[in-house]
């Protein structure tokens, strides 16, 4: 009885009698209204007939036409009465007497009996009586049967019509209570099973495009995303298991081996550099990952410099140089003139040194020497920041995972690395309001981040383009 | 030295004492914000180690209170906040170098020395650094090995330069970084290492005596071995 399907039939249902209840009393109260006036106006004109009739031919005159209207078939009502009260004619079998006694002209409502073939039949009507000369009393008036058989008719369809309200209303109920409340409770089913823990259940889709199967598909949505999300975290903490256990692990067998083993101070020695070794990755990796988690935490505008990105990307490729060279590559940088960036400078550092030391890591062909190139340019309002290798790349369907944390395309983790450093790429490219991009460099990959241009250097307002058109070597906008 | 540590986790302050005293200095502790400002303002010390989150006063608070008496002790900042924010702050409140926790106790060592070291305001600057029979001549721009010219890089004379300025101590790869290179991240690669080599390639290669040494788990230091 609470429901909502159940409140909204009723609802339902007052509102369209209530509506259609007061149609159809306008229709019978007009209608009763035109009928009436009908009468008024055929009693009147009968009347003022029959009186001329009287002043021509008498009562003989008047006398044959009652009798020749009242035979036609829906006559009307006429009865003419001497002065003693006697009918001379008419067709009406018993009046209340005083009806005859008002000739005042005015119409009255009457009950009498009417002549039929078949007797005597109780009527109702609308009847005037007028005086004529010589003592005689004419009473013209016009059954109201009619009238009462369409007001009859009315209420009927009045009733008729309730009962319709009551079964569409029924109908209703039953529909929006089966088809409406069943899928709310499908999806409140649902929904308990997912808050029991079973993340895979989804929200039934009608198919039908209604309201319902938006809210389904939108939930539906909004669980595959939490799903992943999830997923996400099982992966992170699985990786963390496997990347710091397996470095705990190491570090407390030395420990023991050492315990139970080393004879000499030198033993203990090694075995506790060993130990410090061990320690300091562990530190490292959770350095890196609290480095994310800050940059990915870090509001929008905070540290935002505008930053020389050519300045900064030659100091890095100083910096990262000889290390590419001790590897026998080559380090190259293609960045045309001074492009300034809205950036935190310290953050875009450490993700290009990132993105530098993946090439030098990964970015190493199977023949010929290794190849790295910085390139900073600028497209439209954004600097795409980028350095491209030529070794194996990545695979494209990897090129989502590998922005996870510690995601290592390498199952077996046996090169270097935690699997974090694009992580924190991606996590600065989304500080800065863009995205890390990773490209096929055709051969090799291409990774890199875009971030906001700050104008030409000195042009303070960045905006104004139209400015820049006139300073020769600046690129097009 | 005499060494002031303002550090509250009474574990950690313990630590770093027993390994400063093992090393032959002098080290007190205070395990408060007000209890350290005390001891700063009475007593002279050569290095503070402030903590900066402390119970009654906050580290910032004590360094910026010091500085305003006009006390100009060197201070080494430690934070578990490693954030780049926070190392601005710490600097910005007169800070003098900024560690962040956890740290090696070498690298802590190699700073706490750095800054013992620093020339003090107003003293003069020199304008050149020699080791053995190494010369920097920060003035020309020019570096000599004995007879010998040798040409450098900027990088390498800034590299070159900032070991001469503390040479015999300990300069961790960290500090490099910092002061060389003006970054503030720890790369996983051994770049530091690299530039090392090739300096040392300039310097040291074809003379009988080293001066550029690596020392092991810590950094790299410069010295003349014979004096």
């Amino acid at each position: 009885m609470r429901t909502t399907a159940f409140k909204l039939s009723l609802l339902y249902i007052a509102v369209f009698t209530g509506l259609s209840g007061f149609l159809l009393v306008y229709i019978s109260r007009n209608t009763n209204q035109l009928m009436a006036t009908q009468v008024v106006q055929t009693v009147d004109a009968e009347i003022s007939g029959l009186a001329d009739e009287y002043v021509r031919g008498g009562v003989r005159a008047v006398v044959e036409s009652i009798d020749r209207r009242a035979r036609r078939p829906d006559a009307s009502l006429y009865l003419l009465t001497d002065f003693a009260g006697l009918t001379i004619a008419g067709n009406i079998a018993r009046l209340p007497t005083v009806v005859l006694d008002e000739t005042d002209g005015d119409i009255r409502r009457v009950k009498y009996a009417r002549v039929e073939p078949g007797g005597e039949v109780q009527r109702e009507a609308l009847v005037r009586t007028f005086e004529l000369r010589g003592g005689y009393r004419l009473l013209v008036g016009r059954d109201l049967g009619e009238q009462q058989r369409f007001s009859g008719l009315l209420g009927e369809a009045l009733r008729l019509w309730l009962g319709v309200v009551v079964v569409m209303a029924v109908i209703t109920w039953l529909f929006v209570s089966r088809r409406v409340l069943k899928r709310i409770d499908g999806i409140a089913a649902t929904s308990q099973t997912i808050m029991h823990g079973n993340l895979s259940g989804r929200l039934p889709v009608a198919g039908n495009g209604d309201e319902f199967d938006r809210l389904a598909t939108n939930l539906n949505e909004m669980l595959d995303r939490i799903e992943l999300l999830m997923q996400g975290m099982k992966d992170v903490s699985d990786n963390i298991a496997h990347d710091l256990k397996t470095p705990l692990t190491r570090l407390r067998t030395r420990v023991e081996t050492a315990l139970r083993e080393a004879k000499t101070d030198e033993d203990y020695r090694s075995a506790l550099d060993a130990t410090l070794e061990d320690s300091d990755t562990l530190i490292r990796i959770f350095d890196a990952l609290l480095r994310i988690a800050r940059v990915e935490a870090m509001a929008p505008e905070s540290g935002m410099d505008d930053v020389d990105l050519k300045a900064l990307v030659e100091e890095m490729a100083e910096l990262y140089e000889p290390v590419v060279e001790d590897e026998g590559g080559r380090l190259e940088v293609q960045v045309s003139d001074a492009v300034m960036a809205r950036c935190n400078r310290e953050l875009v550092a450490q993700a290009l040194v990132n993105l530098i030391e993946n090439a030098l890591k990964y970015g190493k062909p199977a023949e010929g020497d290794l190849v790295i190139s910085i390139k900073a340019e600028r497209q439209e309002d954004r600097i795409l920041l980028n350095v491209s290798d030529n070794g194996s790349g990545i695979p494209a369907e990897d090129a989502d995972r590998v922005r996870r944390r510690f995601v290592r395309l390498d199952a077996s983790r046996s090169a270097p690395g935690y699997g974090l450093g694009l992580s924190l790429v991606n996590a600065v490219a989304r500080l800065h309001g863009g995205s890390l991009v990773l490209q096929d460099a055709e051969p090799g990959l291409s990774a890199g981040i875009d971030l906001k241009w700050a104008g030409e250097p000195g042009d303070k307002n960045g905006g104004d383009k139209n400015a820049h058109d006139e300073q020769p070597g600046s690129q097009p906008g | 030295m005499r060494i002031l540590i303002i550090e509250d986790d009474a574990e950690a302050s313990a630590y770093l004492a027993k390994g400063l005293k093992e090393l032959g200095h002098l080290a007190d502790q205070a395990a408060d914000g007000e209890a350290g400002l005390e001891l700063a303002m009475s007593s002279t010390y050569d290095v503070l180690i402030v903590d900066r989150m402390l119970p009654k006063r906050d580290g910032l608070s004590v360094i910026e209170t010091l500085r305003k008496a006009g006390n100009h002790t060197p201070v080494l900042i430690l934070s578990a906040l490693g954030q780049v924010d926070d190392r601005v702050k710490g600097l910005k409140a007169g800070g003098d170098d900024y560690l962040p926790k956890p740290y090696a106790f070498t690298e802590l060592l190699a700073r706490i020395e750095a800054l013992s070291r620093r020339p003090k305001a107003g003293a003069e600057v020199e304008t050149t650094y020699q080791v053995g029979d190494l010369v920097l001549d920060r003035l020309s721009h020019t570096c000599r090995r004995g007879e010998e010219d040798i040409p450098l890089q900027p990088r390498e004379f800034r590299l070159l330069e900032y070991l001469m300025q503390h040479a015999g101590q300990v300069v961790t790869r960290t500090m490099l970084l910092e002061n060389v290179w003006e970054y503030h991240f720890d790369p996983q690669t051994n770049v530091i290492d690299v530039h090392i080599s090739r300096l040392r390639g300039k310097i040291d290669k074809g003379f009988d005596v080293p001066l550029l040494h690596t020392i092991r788990g810590a950094g790299y230091t410069i010295r003349d071995a014979s004096s």
